[in-house]
């Protein structure tokens, strides 16, 4: 179960990367990165217990936390084209 | 007793990660960026809380089962933060919603 | 002092999750972070009552947490529905209402919540006033009003 889990959740992946290729919009292309990047934070919690190692939980962990900031930061690079940018003077 | 849990544990993790490959083909199917938001919010809630709880079932009350709960609540706290980041800056961006008639149904 | 404690606490237990070790040195090491941490945040300021939210009604949360989790479940499961039909039903509108939370954290609360439920996303938020996207109708209309509203608001503490 764990591997047809795993095929499952790569699947998913290939999907997302076939919106992010296919635009159009770049807010498109950021919301299929911020699944994947949801999606790859569970297949990596899955893989863990698939191959006996739980410790690849903190990897997903840290992976989920980077995930939000990530897109957080590219959103505002993009409204702003500045990450100091202070987001009332817009 | 001790094989029931695992078992619904991997029904769960399936349950999961098929949810997941809906939100994916609504990724692709839904005509515009905000559908495609919903779609995407399938995957995030019902697809992560599915496989988490899924593992949890397999690990059981340890340090692993704690960390999986963590994850859980860092998805749902953050991801929602996240997409309506990405809502509105899209809005403020000027990008139109396709909206649905009114009259029709 | 009591959100200055309750944060080292959390930071506490953080720490020993993550670690997952219980030697004398990594204890003490765990202690001493947490505590520099919450001194820290202390002095920048950071523990008010969005910082830390400990004045929240917690045993409306601890009702609010499952009944949430029961409403995702029935609008994903909706959603999912109308994603795998083949003449993909959906009627996507915006729909602007009036939300009765009068705290900031309250309105956060409720347009996580909103967000969070698949078929709906909060698109604008400020105080008196929430744009939202709803993937049908009936998600739009049932928003003004609705029980999210009422549980977020009995959420709040001043």
């Amino acid at each position: 179960m764990l591997a047809a889990a795993t095929l499952a959740l790569l699947a998913t992946i290939a999907l997302a990367l076939l919106r992010a290729a296919l635009g159009p919009t770049v807010f498109d292309r950021l919301q299929a990165a911020n699944s994947i990047g949801t999606v790859a934070m569970l297949l990596l919690a899955v893989f863990g217990f698939l191959r006996g190692r739980p410790d690849f939980l903190d990897l997903a962990l840290v992976y989920g936390l980077l995930n939000v900031i990530g897109v957080i930061a590219i959103l505002k690079f993009f409204r702003q084209g500045d990450l100091g940018a202070d987001e009332e003077s817009r | 007793m001790n094989e029931i849990l695992p078992f619904l544990g991997g029904l769960g993790l399936l349950a999961g990660a098929g949810f997941c490959l809906v939100g994916a083909v609504g990724l692709l199917r839904m005509p515009d960026f905000y559908t495609r938001m919903h779609a995407a919010s399938v995957i995030e809630t019902l697809g992560a809380g599915l496989i988490l709880c899924g593992l949890l079932l397999q690990a059981g009350f340890t340090l692993v089962g704690a960390k999986l709960l963590m994850i859980g609540l860092l998805i749902f706290f953050a991801s929602p933060t996240a997409s309506h980041a990405l809502a509105r800056a899209a809005l403020l961006r000027g990008l139109k919603p396709k909206l649905a008639s009114p009259e029709d149904k | 002092m009591v959100r200055s404690i309750s944060f080292f606490l959390t930071l506490a237990l953080f720490w020993l999750l993550l670690s997952g070790m219980f030697t004398p040195f990594l204890l003490a090491a765990g202690a001493g972070s947490a505590f520099a941490v919450a001194l820290i945040a202390r002095r920048m300021d950071l523990l008010d009552h969005e910082g830390h939210p400990v004045q929240l009604a917690w045993g409306a949360v601890l009702s609010y947490w499952p009944w949430l989790l029961k409403e995702i479940v029935k609008s994903a499961w909706d959603v999912s529905r109308r994603i795998l039909d083949p003449r993909l039903p959906i009627a996507p509108t915006l729909a602007e209402f009036a939300p009765s939370q009068k705290t900031d954290l309250g309105l956060v609360i409720h347009a996580n919540s909103i967000t969070l439920t698949p078929g709906t996303v909060a698109v604008e938020v400020a105080a008196g006033r929430f744009l939202v996207h709803a993937l049908t109708r009936e998600g739009a209309a049932g928003l003004a009003g609705s029980e999210m509203d009422r549980r977020c608001a009995a959420l709040e503490r001043p």
